[in-house]
C-alpha cells in the first residue's frame, strides 16, 4: 500500500517530518517499508518561459533560446526541440542538477553546443519521472510544455505538483482496513493523537428512479450479503483532475480517465473495490448475483476467456456472466470511448470464495487481493455515495438519485469484555484504565458498559488478547518493561540428546568436519548409490510440488548426500575431506500416515585415510559411548543394509554390537566412486543412532587396578590368507580363558619367507590372575593349550 | 717418606685437575688409589716407621688420601656435568619445524550457533523438544489457527506430500505437540529443518533452520516475553545489546511483535549492515493466541505464555559476516575450516 502523504491530510493533520511519521506509524503496528520525496527527484529543475527561439549557427537541427529563470538577466540555452516556442513554459534543468532517464544518471554543466554556450537543458515528462497518464496534454517525445499556473524561476516540483511524499506500506493480512487512506489516516490519528475527521459524503443526483432502469437481485446471499448500484448517466469521459492524478500517482495507480480514476480513488480511499459496468452491455437491464452454471466462460477484461465453475460466484445480466464477483469484470463491462450510462458496483463477497475463484483462474487482482482478506460489510452506500460526490465535482455525468441497495448482511460487530487489569496482567504493565479507553477510541474501538465493541471494519478483532495488543501498540511496545521469568523448571538435556552431543564432540575430536545436507535428493541418486532396483529404500515420501527433481524426494538413506559433498570437494581439488553429519531418514508409513524420522550418522572421507582408519575411528565411537560386544562382517548376501550396493564388496562391513546391526561401512564401490566423479579412494559409514543408543550403556562402574603383575607372551602365526585374524582372536581368547587380559595383533606379514597364498600373524598376548602373581607354568599352559586350537583352525606357530 | 706422600698428592692433584675424560679419571684414581695403586704401595712401608714416627705420617697418609679422593668425586662431578651439557647442547632442535598435528574437525558454523543457542536456554530452565519434519497439516496450520484457506498460508510456499501431510514450514508445529503432551508449566525450545518452497539463492534456500520457543505459565506477561528475549540477545550479542519490539501479525500468537535486535555492528549509530537503521529485524514473537492454547487443552483464563521464533541461517550469517547461504549447505572444507 502506498500512501500520498497530501491526501493523508484531508484526513488527519500532522506536524511532522516523512521520517517521524514512518517511524511513529511502524511502532505502532503499520510498518513502513519505504518513503518517497517526489520533489528530491527533481530538485534543481525550475520553470522557465522561453523570451525568445534563435536557429543555432552552425547546425540546422538546434535552436538557440533566450530564458527567463525568474533571475535578473535571462540565460541562453540550446535545444533541439521543435515544440518551443516564444513564451512557452518549460522545465529547465539548471548547472549542477543530476538527471536520471531510466537508469543513466547525467550531471548537467555549462557548456558549449557546437560553438553556443548553453546554460542547462530542457526537460521532458520522462526526465521529471512522468508519463502523458500525468500530464495528458504533454507531449511524450519532446519538452513539456506546461500549461499549469506558475511563474518563471519557481521550483518544477511545486509548479506542477510534484511535491507529494508516497509511503509504502507492509500491511499484514489481518489488516484490510489499512489498505486504505482512511485506514491509515486512522492509525495515523492514534498513533499521534490527534483527531481524525471522515465526513459523510453527499450528492445532490437527478430525480430519476434507478429501479425503472436495472433491477438487482442476490440468489445466492451467503457468498455475496449486500451489493448496491447506483447509475450515472451521459457520462462525459476526459483526463481527471491534477490534483486527483497526482494522488493516484503518489499511490502507485496509473490514471487513466476520470471514471476509471473515480473507481480506483474511491477504492484508495475507503478500501473497498468498486466496479463499473457499460450499461448497454448489462442485457434486460438486469444484475443477478449468483453461482456459475456448468459449461459457462466469460472473456476477462485482459482479453482472457476463462472457463467458469459452478462453486464460482459470478455478476451476470439477464443472459450471461458479465464479471467474476470480486475478481474481474468481463471484457465489455468496463468504460469505452462511447460509453453513456455507467452502473457502479459497491458489494460485499465473501472472502473465501473470492480467494479461492481467484486463485483457480490463476488471477489475484488488487480487487481480490482485498475481497479475501475481509472487508467492511457496511461501506456499501457511503462509498457509493463518495464515487458520485466525485463524479458530479469533477463534472464527469448525471447522477441518478436513487440507490438500489440489496441488504442480507449481519455485520460482525463483537462484544469483548473489557478488563482493564487483566490487560495489564497480561502485559505486565501499569496503564490506566482511562488511556486504554482512550487509544481504544481512537482506533474506532469503543467501550460501553465494560465491553469492548469491535467496528465493523475490523472483524479480526475477538478476543481480549486483541484488545490487549490494541492497547500494547498505542501504548508502545517499546514502553513495557522488561522482566525475567522466575520459578525453577527442570532443565537439561535427554539422554538421546546427550547422545547426540557426545557423538558430534567425538567425531570432530577425531578430525571429521560437521556438515549439513538438504532432506531431500533426487530419484537418481539411488541409481548414482547403485541401489537394487527392488530395494524398499526407492519407496519415498515425494513431495507433490518440488521445486525441481533434484529435491523431490525425502532421503531414505544419507549415504547419497554425503557422497555428493564428498564430490564437491573432489572437484574444488580439496586434499582431503572428512565429513560427519547427523540427519534423518523418511520411512514411509502408510500414505496417510507420517513416515517415521530415525536418526542417522553419516561420516564420508578420502585422502589420507583408509578402511582401517574408518574401522578404528567407529571402534573408538563405541567405546566413547559405552558400546561393547561389537562384531564386524563382512557385507554378504545376508547384509541387513540395502546400501551395501554404494560398498567395495571386500573392502566393507556390517558392525554389531551382539547381535543388532548398528550400520555399514567401507570402502566405496568403484562403479560408485566413479559415478560422482571422485578420483581417490573414497570411505564412508552410516550408522543408525536409535540402534547405537539402545545398545549403548552409560553405567560406569570403577573395577580396582589389578594387584598382581601380568605375564606377556609374543606368538607369530603362519596361516592361510583366507582365515580372517577375528577367528584366531575368538579362538586365543576362548583357550586362555579367565586369565585373558588382552589380545593385541601386532604385525601382519606377507612376503619371501612365507609360503604363496599365507600369511604371518603377530599376537602380544598378556595375561593377569586376580588372586596371585601368574607362574611359568601357568602362562605355558595356556599357551599349549592356545597352540592346541589354532592348529585346529590351521594355523601354525611360525619357526 | 713424608716426601714421597707429598709428592704423590702434588703429582696426582695435578694429574687430576688436568683430565678431560671420565674413564682417564678413573684410570687415575686406580693408579693413585687402588689396591695397587701408588698410596696404598706407600702405605704398606709404615710398618717400618717407628712407633713414634706412625701417628703422625698415618695422618698424613689419610689426609692425602682424603684429598686425592675429594679431588677425584669432584673432577667426576664436573666432567659428568659437562658431558651432560654437551649432549643437551648436541640435541637442540628448530623448534620453528612444523608440529605433527592430529587431525582436529570442527562443527558446522550452524551447529556451533544452535549450540550456543541451546546452551544459552538451558541456562535460564528451558528443556528442548523436537517434532517430525514431515508434518500434518494440522500441527503446522490449523492447530496454529491457520485454518484452510486462510489467506496467510499462501504466503508459506509450502511443499506438500499429500493433500493432509507437509514438510513443517515452521518449527512452531512443535509448540503443538508439546502443549499436547505436557501440562504447564512449559518452557521449552525447538531446534531444527523447516521447508518452504523458496528458490535457491544468496538469501533463500528451500530448507533452512528455525529455533522455537514456548514459556506456557500462569501470569506469563508480554514483558516477561521481551525480558527473556533480552537475555537472549545479550548472550549472544553482548551485555550493551538492545532489542526493539513492533507490532506484527502471526496468526497464532496475539499480540505479535517482530523484534529488531541492535546492530551489532554499529551498536545502534546507523551503518551499512543495517542499512542506518540501527537495528536488524531478527525474529518473530508474542503471546501465544488463545485458541491455540485451547485447541491444545489448556485453559486461557487460567494460563498465559509467549512464543518465538528465531531463524538460525540469518544468526550465522550475520555472526561470521556470510553474504551468500549457499556456502553453508555446499560443506566446502575450506569454508568448514574456517569455523570453531
Amino acid at each position: 500500500m502506498n500512501l500520498s502523504m497530501k491526501w493523508l491530510a484531508d484526513y488527519v493533520k500532522l506536524d511532522i517530518t516523512p521520517k517521524e511519521f514512518c517511524a511513529g506509524m511502524t511502532m505502532s503496528g503499520s510498518k513502513v517499508e519505504a518513503f518517497e520525496e517526489e520533489a528530491e527527484k527533481v530538485q534543481g529543475i525550475v520553470v522557465g518561459r522561453i523570451l525568445s527561439k534563435a536557429q543555432h549557427k552552425n547546425a540546422d537541427a538546434l535552436f538557440v533560446c533566450s530564458v527567463d529563470l525568474g533571475g535578473e538577466e535571462p540565460v541562453q540555452i540550446v535545444t533541439n526541440a521543435k515544440n518551443v516556442k516564444e513564451g512557452d513554459l518549460v522545465p529547465v534543468a539548471t548547472p549542477g542538477t543530476v538527471v536520471t532517464e531510466g537508469s543513466e544518471s547525467m550531471k548537467i554543466k555549462v557548456s558549449k553546443v557546437r560553438g553556443v554556450e548553453s546554460y542547462g537543458m530542457f526537460c521532458g515528462l520522462s526526465t521529471l519521472g512522468l508519463t502523458q497518464h500525468d500530464f495528458p496534454y504533454a507531449d511524450a517525445e519532446s519538452v513539456f510544455v506546461i500549461e499549469e499556473e506558475c511563474t518563471p524561476g519557481q521550483d518544477i516540483a511545486s509548479a506542477i505538483g510534484l511535491n507529494d511524499v508516497s509511503v509504502e506500506f507492509e500491511i499484514t493480512s489481518n489488516r484490510p482496513d489499512c489498505l486504505s487512506v482512511i485506514g491509515l489516516a486512522r492509525e495515523a490519528a492514534a498513533t499521534f493523537d490527534v483527531p481524525l475527521v471522515v465526513k459523510e459524503p453527499e450528492y445532490h443526483g437527478t430525480d430519476e428512479n434507478i429501479e425503472d432502469t436495472l433491477d438487482v437481485e442476490i440468489q445466492n446471499r451467503t457468498l455475496c450479503t449486500r451489493y448496491a448500484a447506483g447509475l450515472v448517466r451521459n457520462v462525459k469521459i476526459g483526463p481527471s483532475p491534477r490534483w486527483m492524478r497526482e494522488r493516484l500517482r503518489a499511490s502507485g495507480v496509473r490514471p487513466i480517465n476520470n471514471l476509471v480514476d473515480i473507481t480506483n480513488y474511491v477504492m484508495l480511499e475507503y478500501g473497498q473495490p468498486m466496479h463499473a459496468f457499460d450499461l448497454r452491455y448489462v442485457a434486460g437491464g438486469k444484475i443477478c448475483v449468483r453461482n456459475a452454471k456448468a459449461g459457462e466462460t466469460i472473456t476477462t477484461l485482459d482479453g482472457v476467456e476463462r472457463a467458469l465453475s459452478e462453486e464460482m460466484l459470478i455478476i451476470a445480466d439477464a443472459e450471461k456472466p458479465i464479471a467474476v464477483a470480486g475478481v474481474m469484470g468481463g471484457e465489455y463491462s468496463g468504460i469505452m470511448e462511447d460509453t453513456v450510462d455507467v452502473v457502479f458496483e459497491s458489494a460485499y463477497f465473501e472472502p473465501t470464495q473470492v480467494r479461492l475463484t481467484a486463485k483457480k483462474l490463476g488471477m489475484r487482482t488488487d480487487a481480490s487481493a482485498r475481497y479475501e482478506k475481509g472487508l467492511d460489510e457496511t461501506s456499501m452506500l457511503t462509498t457509493l455515495k463518495r464515487a458520485f460526490s466525485l463524479v458530479e465535482e469533477l463534472g464527469a455525468g448525471e447522477v441518478v438519485g436513487t440507490i438500489i441497495d440489496r441488504n442480507y448482511a449481519n455485520p460482525v460487530q463483537n462484544r469483548i469484555p473489557f478488563d482493564p487489569e487483566w490487560i495489564n496482567r497480561f502485559l505486565g504493565t501499569e496503564i490506566p484504565a482511562a488511556d486504554m479507553e482512550k487509544y481504544l477510541g481512537s482506533l474506532g474501538i469503543a467501550v460501553e458498559n465494560g465491553e469492548a465493541v469491535s467496528p465493523t471494519f475490523r472483524i479480526d478483532l475477538e478476543r481480549k488478547a486483541d484488545i490487549a495488543e490494541e492497547v500494547a501498540r498505542i501504548y508502545g511496545y517499546n514502553n513495557i518493561p522488561s522482566t525475567v521469568i522466575t520459578g525453577v523448571a527442570k532443565a537439561q538435556l535427554t539422554p538421546e540428546q546427550k547422545f547426540n552431543r557426545t557423538i558430534e564432540q567425538t567425531m570432530a575430536g577425531m578430525g571429521c568436519n560437521g556438515i549439513l545436507t538438504y532432506s531431500f535428493i533426487s530419484p537418481k541418486f539411488f541409481d548414482k548409490i547403485c541401489l537394487p532396483a527392488d530395494s524398499e529404500l526407492r519407496s519415498t515420501t515425494t513431495i507433490m510440488n518440488p521445486l525441481g527433481e533434484d529435491t523431490s524426494v525425502m532421503q531414505t538413506t544419507t549415504l547419497p548426500s554425503v557422497l555428493e559433498v564428498l564430490a564437491t570437494n573432489y572437484n574444488k581439488r580439496n586434499a582431503s575431506a572428512w565429513l560427519f553429519e547427523i540427519s534423518k531418514e523418511y520411512h514411509p508409513t502408510t500414505p496417510d500416515k507420517l513416515p517415521e524420522e530415525p536418526q542417522r550418522l553419516t561420516i564420508g572421507m578420502y585422502g589420507g585415510c583408509d578402511f582401517f582408519d574408518l574401522k578404528g575411528m567407529l571402534e573408538a565411537l563405541m567405546e566413547k559411548l559405552g558400546i561393547s560386544d561389537l562384531r564386524f562382517t563382512r557385507c554378504g548376501e545376508d547384509c541387513p543394509y540395502d546400501e551395501a550396493s554404494a560398498f567395495h564388496p571386500g573392502r566393507s562391513a556390517v558392525v554389531y554390537s551382539g547381535s543388532t546391526s548398528l550400520g555399514i561401512f567401507g570402502e566405496l564401490h568403484p562403479t560408485v566412486q566413479e559415478n560422482y566423479g571422485i578420483g581417490v579412494k573414497a570411505y564412508a559409514a552410516k550408522l543408525d543412532i536409535p540402534e547405537m543408543f539402545a545398545a549403548a550403556n552409560d553405567e560406569i562402574t570403577y573395577r580396582p587396578l589389578p594387584k598382581f603383575p601380568a605375564m606377556t607372551r609374543d606368538l607369530s602365526l603362519v596361516c592361510d590368507e583366507s582365515i580372517p585374524v577375528a577367528d584366531l582372536e575368538s579362538a586365543i581368547r576362548e583357550a586362555v580363558g579367565k586369565f585373558l587380559e588382552k589380545v593385541e595383533l601386532f604385525d601382519v606379514y606377507r612376503g619371501e619367507q612365507i609360503a604363496k597364498d599365507k600369511k604371518s600373524v603377530s599376537y602380544k598376548i598378556v595375561m593377569r590372575s586376580a588372586d596371585g602373581t601368574m607362574t611359568d607354568e601357568q602362562a605355558d599352559a595356556a599357551m599349549k593349550r592356545v597352540l592346541k586350537a589354532l592348529t585346529k583352525l590351521g594355523a601354525d606357530l611360525r619357526m | 717418606m713424608k716426601e714421597q706422600l707429598r709428592q704423590i698428592e702434588e703429582t696426582a692433584v695435578a694429574a687430576i685437575s688436568s683430565c678431560t675424560d671420565l674413564r682417564a679419571l678413573d684410570e687415575l684414581r686406580v693408579k693413585f688409589l687402588g689396591k695397587k695403586g701408588e698410596l696404598t704401595a706407600i702405605l704398606k712401608q709404615m710398618g717400618k716407621l717407628s712407633a713414634e714416627e706412625r701417628p703422625a705420617m698415618g695422618q698424613l697418609a689419610n689426609q692425602v688420601r682424603a684429598a686425592l679422593e675429594t679431588a677425584v668425586s669432584e673432577k667426576s662431578a664436573a666432567l659428568q656435568e659437562a658431558a651432560k651439557a654437551a649432549k643437551i647442547a648436541a640435541e637442540s632442535i628448530d623448534v620453528t619445524m612444523p608440529g605433527k598435528r592430529p587431525a582436529v574437525g570442527r562443527l558446522h558454523p550452524l551447529q556451533i550457533v544452535e549450540n550456543e543457542i541451546k546452551e544459552i536456554f538451558l541456562g535460564m530452565g528451558f528443556s528442548v523438544a523436537d517434532g517430525p519434519e514431515v508434518e500434518y497439516d494440522y500441527y503446522n496450520f490449523e492447530a496454529l489457527n491457520l485454518p484452510p484457506n486462510h489467506p496467510a498460508r499462501d504466503t508459506q510456499d509450502t511443499f506438500y506430500i499429500t493433500e493432509n501431510i507437509l514438510l513443517r514450514t515452521q518449527t512452531s508445529s512443535v509448540q503443538v505437540h508439546v502443549m499436547e503432551n505436557q501440562k504447564p508449566p512449559i518452557r521449552v525450545i525447538a531446534p531444527g529443518r523447516v521447508y518452504r518452497s523458496d528458490a535457491v539463492d544468496a538469501t533463500h534456500s528451500p530448507l533452512f533452520h528455525q529455533i522455537e520457543g514456548l514459556v506456557v505459565d500462569k501470569g506469563i506477561t508480554m514483558a516477561d516475553l521481551k525480558g527473556t528475549l533480552e537475555l537472549l540477545m545479550q548472550r549472544l550479542y553482548g551485555d550493551d545489546c538492545k532489542i526493539r519490539l513492533r507490532p506484527h501479525h502471526f496468526p497464532f500468537t496475539e499480540p505479535s511483535a517482530e523484534v529488531d535486535v541492535m546492530c551489532f555492528n554499529c551498536h545502534g549509530e546507523g551503518c551499512r549492515v543495517c542499512k542506518g537503521e540501527g537495528y536488524i529485524e531478527l525474529l518473530g514473537a508474542g503471546m501465544v493466541h488463545p485458541k491455540v492454547l485451547e485447541g491444545c487443552g489448556i485453559d486461557s483464563e487460567v494460563y498465559s505464555g509467549f512464543a518465538f521464533g528465531l531463524g538460525l541461517e540469518r544468526i550465522v550469517m550475520r555472526r561470521y559476516n556470510i553474504s551468500d547461504m549457499r556456502l553453508l549447505f555446499e560443506n566446502d572444507m575450506r569454508f568448514l575450516e574456517q569455523f570453531r
